[in-house]
């Protein structure tokens, strides 16, 4: 590829709207009402008040290319000089109104009166912002990181094998490394990796617990897509790619994604399409396995919790895969005095950080103003503790909340769960191996 | 010298037949124009099937959920009532009923006039409250463009000229009935080229929202 | 009518002359002024004006018509068309009514016209092919209805049109007005012009306007169409002792189903009441006996312009005119589809090449944006 070729342009921004329209888009587009509904289910709008970031206006870029090529009107207008073109420096403006005031969580699609999926229209918008060059630095280098690094946080596997070598001194398990045949393949976020070793922890005692059988692979433990929260599916595609090889590898009929929630949309929803063939191995959020676990009764928990937990659902896991009452369920099995937000499952708030916001320096602000929102919600029940099952969503929590000195600390789901698990020699023998 | 009736006259017939023959062509290109693009194979493998989710959503995003009427009571309640006034003036008065059975051949039971005239006056009342809302909230001030207001216009004007008509108020009648509908006409006009489009898309949005949520598990 | 014409005897004299009481002239104002919706205040100067009116000199002209409007004028009853004829007007010229013939009837026009020039009124009925038709598709004593009506309005004082045909063209202007059928207002633009339309037009209201005139010595005052108010002035609708049953929702939908039966408001069997100006419902027909819409029948709405090109009379007036709409409707649609599939499918193949053409993004070309 030429030098020529490589550079990122308008034209090839245009090319990329033009690209993405589909018959859903033509159909949201053609439907707004210009009600301003969807800027109150934007936490952006709501907690700054800018009538700048209502999402439906986000999209603008994206409906003119739409109106001016792909309706009759349009055309109309187009030779009439009527048209509204899409500019570089338009696009330099909308920048913002794409990546850092939206952390693509959805609720507008779910609030619009006439069913617009504006965030399905935000996804494909950004298609068009990093052709045209118009993404934000931190998700860029994030994209580059994790092409080069197999990590956005540009973290290695040596790093993993000291959290590793950890683990199993704390716990006498052994952590499994690219074992063939097992049932499954478990995905790591760096986030966890950094943050919240506990994770992995939690995983090998329940899995051992539980009597499943696991591994993580050294060719590609990372489940985090940047290429997803930039938009841009070459980068997007070359991850998974790299999850579906480590899984066929390996042989695994099922692959694990871990408390992240973009990862789980990424490689559960948007995957198969970006590879364009649908995978031989199926996907599961570890709450959905936690659960299935719990359904069928094989993990034995003792005591609860006994202070008032309150939980804030990811919205990629939640309002966007349909997992909600999965995590009440587990939260039954080790909580006393669980009190749901407000609004909760598929109405619940973003924490703000979501969509590639928290990877985006520039964004913080707007990201601790939207967490107000959450906020808020959180001093409604005024819980003791929060419990979450995405490392961006728990990190947001703690900030924020450190932030707005209230002295709430947050708990992954998971980990809970394993703290409650009764000793292993009461069910060793009877575990089944599937 | 005979204007007000030959005004009639021509809104009744040719320009009703240019109304209707520009509404038709407009809107069959337009839906013809969203469904061709189509859709991308999906691989994913769904929770759910798409139909009966799609179909749910359109019913269900009739009904704000409970939160958004809490931060948007008067835009879901204004929208509610100026909407089903407007249907219910335009399906179920007897003079618009006949129109229909005139032109597509279909009927159904229609209301007292009385009834029409109420939820008439309600739906003008409702509309300018809709434009001052338009024009007084920042969110709605700042995203609306010209065809919002030109659309309000022609919207108030149909249900206007309509009330005027009934009650009689423009002389001679013939004048009265002709001027409402012309402004029907340039509503079915309107219609293919502008938001009022949703009319008819909004059905096909839900649709879609519906059945991609749906897919995944979540009734949107 | 063959009588030699007298204009110089006033109204009060030929009352006198043919015997009539001073009460009996009274109540003949009387009526007058409760036809065109005069206070009864008004009778005695209705009274001093008529006493010394002088009769008028008429000429009645018809052209393309159906002899209904005379038929109608012959039913009037208050005042009645003897007192009409005999004591308020002199009528010098009328094809039907008169008892001169051939050479003798044309000799009373011309008579008439020379001897009141200036000062005689001109009643037309039917319509007339207008100057550019053929002159023989209707003809009077070898003369085209063209060349009479402007030959005999020249001198007339004013001209009253009687009927939809004089008035707005009437049945022979409907579509596709095979002779060019004109009214007297599209022709007649230098003389006062007052419409008496309706197919025929109410009789009272043919001889209120001749009445109106002897009395004020001036034309009624006329709505947009050049009808007199009095007359013309509110509409069917508005007067239709049927109304209640519309403001209540109650229709007839058929002519014999229970809302038939019970008198209810006939709007969706097609009644132009809404849309048509007359004074049937208040005046009635057959000396006040009834009238269209209080024997079972919705209104034609004959006194309006085009009313026979106004869609069909068993249509309610909310029915478009177009035929077929249906099938128009169709028809537009499938183009509509043809239009938006050629657009769409062009678009599509935008998106396939914009997809085919695709440059995939690379790392170095992302660093490059740094």
């Amino acid at each position: 590829m030429s030098a020529q070729e490589s550079t990122l342009s308008l034209e090839r921004g245009l090319a990329a709207f033009r690209a993405e329209i589909d018959a859903p888009t033509a159909a949201f587009f053609s439907s707004c009402v210009h009600c301003g509904i969807c800027a109150q289910s934007c936490p952006f709008y709501l907690e700054t008040g800018d009538p700048k970031y209502t999402p439906i206006l986000k999209l603008e870029p994206l409906r003119r290319v739409w109106e001016a090529e792909f309706t009759l009107w349009g055309r109309i207008k187009r030779l009439l000089g009527l048209e509204q073109k899409v500019t570089d420096a338009m696009l330099a403006e909308w920048e913002e109104l794409l990546y850092d005031s939206c952390s693509m969580c959805g609720r507008c699609s779910l609030v619009c009166p006439v069913g617009n999926d504006l965030a399905y229209m935000i996804r494909k918008t950004r298609e068009g912002m990093v052709q045209s060059g118009h993404a934000p630095e931190g998700l860029i280098n994030a994209s580059i990181r994790a092409v080069t690094t197999g990590s956005p946080m540009g973290l290695q596997w040596k790093t993993l094998a000291v959290q590793i070598k950890h683990v199993e001194a704390s716990t006498g398990l052994e952590v499994p490394i690219d074992k063939t045949g097992v049932d499954y393949m478990v995905l790591l976020s760096s986030m966890e990796i950094i943050n919240f070793p506990e994770y992995l922890e939690a995983i090998t005692k329940i899995f051992d617990h539980a009597g499943v059988t696991w591994t993580l692979s050294t060719e590609c433990f990372e489940a985090t897509n940047a290429g997803i929260q930039i938009g841009n599916k070459d980068i997007a595609a070359q991850l998974v790619e790299r999850v579906v090889a480590a899984a066929e590898k390996l042989k695994v009929p099922n692959v694990i994604s871990p408390e992240c929630g973009h990862a789980f949309t990424a490689i559960r929803w948007e995957g198969p399409n970006l590879i364009g063939r649908r995978y031989p191995f199926r996907v599961f959020h570890i709450v959905e396995v936690l659960e299935t676990l719990r359904a069928a009764g094989r993990l034995k928990t003792e005591g609860k919790e006994t202070d008032r937990l309150s939980m804030h659902d990811p919205c990629n896991l939640a309002r966007k895969s349909g997992v909600i009452q999965q995590q009440r369920n587990l939260m039954d099995l080790v909580a006393d005095d669980f009190v749901d937000l407000k609004e909760h499952g598929r109405y619940q708030w973003c924490c703000g950080a979501g969509g590639g916001v928290s990877s985006n320096e520039r964004a913080e602000p707007l990201k601790m103003a939207a967490f107000k929102r959450k906020k808020a919600q959180i001093e409604e029940v005024e819980p003791a503790r929060m419990v979450t099952m995405c490392a961006t969503c728990r990190t947001q929590l703690e900030e924020g909340l450190e932030e707005f000195n209230m002295d709430i600390p947050v708990v992954g789901l998971t980990e809970m769960i394993a703290d409650h698990l009764v000793e292993k020699d009461a069910t060793a023998e009877e575990e089944p191996q599937a | 010298m005979s204007q007000a009736m030959d005004f009639l006259l021509w809104t009744k017939g040719p320009m009703f037949t240019i109304a209707m023959v520009i509404f038709a062509v407009g809107l069959l290109a337009r839906l013809v124009e969203i469904f061709v693009l189509g859709r991308a194979t999906n691989y994913a493998e769904p929770r759910a099937n798409e139909w009966l989710p799609g179909f749910r959503t359109v019913l269900t995003r009739t009904v704000a959920d409970p939160g958004t009427f809490e931060r948007a009571p008067f835009n879901v309640v204004v929208g509610w009532v100026w909407h089903i006034g407007f249907l219910m003036a335009l399906l179920l008065f007897i003079p618009h009923i006949e129109l229909i059975k005139g032109v597509l051949g279909i009927s159904w039971p229609g209301l007292a006039n009385p009834v029409i005239d109420f939820f008439t006056a309600v739906t003008l009342l409702s509309l300018v409250a809709t434009l001052v809302h338009r024009m007084a909230h920042p969110v709605k001030r700042h995203i609306s463009t010209v065809e919002d207001y030109l659309v309000w216009t022609i919207v108030f004007l149909v249900v206007l000229t309509g009330y005027l008509a009934y009650h009689r108020l423009v002389s001679p009648y013939p004048l009265a009935l002709g001027m409402h509908i012309l402004c029907a006409e340039i509503f079915l006009i309107m219609l293919p080229f502008t938001k009022l489009t949703h009319i008819f898309t909004a059905f096909i949005a839900r649709w879609y929202n519906g059945a991609a949520f749906g897919r995944k598990g979540v009734q949107s | 009518m063959a009588t030699p014409t007298r204009p110089d005897k006033t109204l009060g004299e030929s009352l006198q002359d043919h015997g009539l009481s001073r009460r009996g002239f009274l109540k003949l104002c009387a009526a007058t002024a409760s036809m065109m919706a005069l206070p009864a205040s008004m009778v005695p100067r209705i009274a001093a004006a008529l006493e010394q009116a002088k009769r008028p000199s008429v000429i009645w002209l018809s052209f393309q018509e159906c002899t209904g409007c005379t038929e109608s004028l012959t039913r009037s009853h208050a005042p009645t068309l003897e007192n009409l004829i005999l004591d308020m007007v002199s009528l010098d010229y009328h094809h039907t009514l008169q008892a001169a013939s051939g050479e003798a009837a044309e000799a009373a026009r011309l008579t008439a016209m020379e001897a009141n020039a200036g000062e005689y009124l001109v009643i037309v009925d039917g319509s007339i092919p207008g100057p550019d038709a053929n002159p023989g598709f209707s003809t009077v004593a070898g003369h085209s209805n063209y060349d009479i009506l402007m030959e005999t309005v020249e001198h007339a004082a004013a001209v009253i049109a009687v009927g939809t045909c004089a008035a707005f063209g009437g049945l022979p202007q409907a579509k596709p007005n095979p002779t060019g059928a004109m009214s007297v207002m599209d022709l007649v633009k230098d003389k006062p012009v007052i419409n008496v339309s309706g197919c025929p037009p109410v009789p009272m209201v043919i001889t209120g306007v001749l009445a109106h005139y002897l009395t004020f010595g001036r034309l009624p005052e006329l709505d947009g169409y050049g009808r007199p108010m009095a007359f013309f002035g509110q509409s069917i609708h508005d007067r239709c002792y049927r109304r209640p049953f519309y403001d209540k929702g109650l229709f007839a939908e058929r002519f014999d189903d229970r809302g038939a039966k019970e008198g209810w408001c006939l709007y969706r069997l097609g009644c132009k009441g809404p849309t048509t100006y007359n004074a049937c419902a208040t005046m009635k027909w057959n000396s006040g006996t009834s009238w269209p819409i209080e024997s079972g029948h919705p209104c034609l709405g004959c006194s309006e312009p085009s009313f026979w090109d106004a869609g069909g009379f068993y249509e309610p007036v909310s029915v478009p005119l177009t035929a077929n709409p249906g099938t128009t409707l169709l028809t537009a649609g499938a183009v509509g589809a043809v239009v938006g599939g050629t657009a769409a499918s062009v678009a599509k193949h935008r998106v396939k090449k914009a997809n085919a053409d695709r440059q995939p993004v690379t790392v170095e070309a992302l660093e490059k944006t740094l």
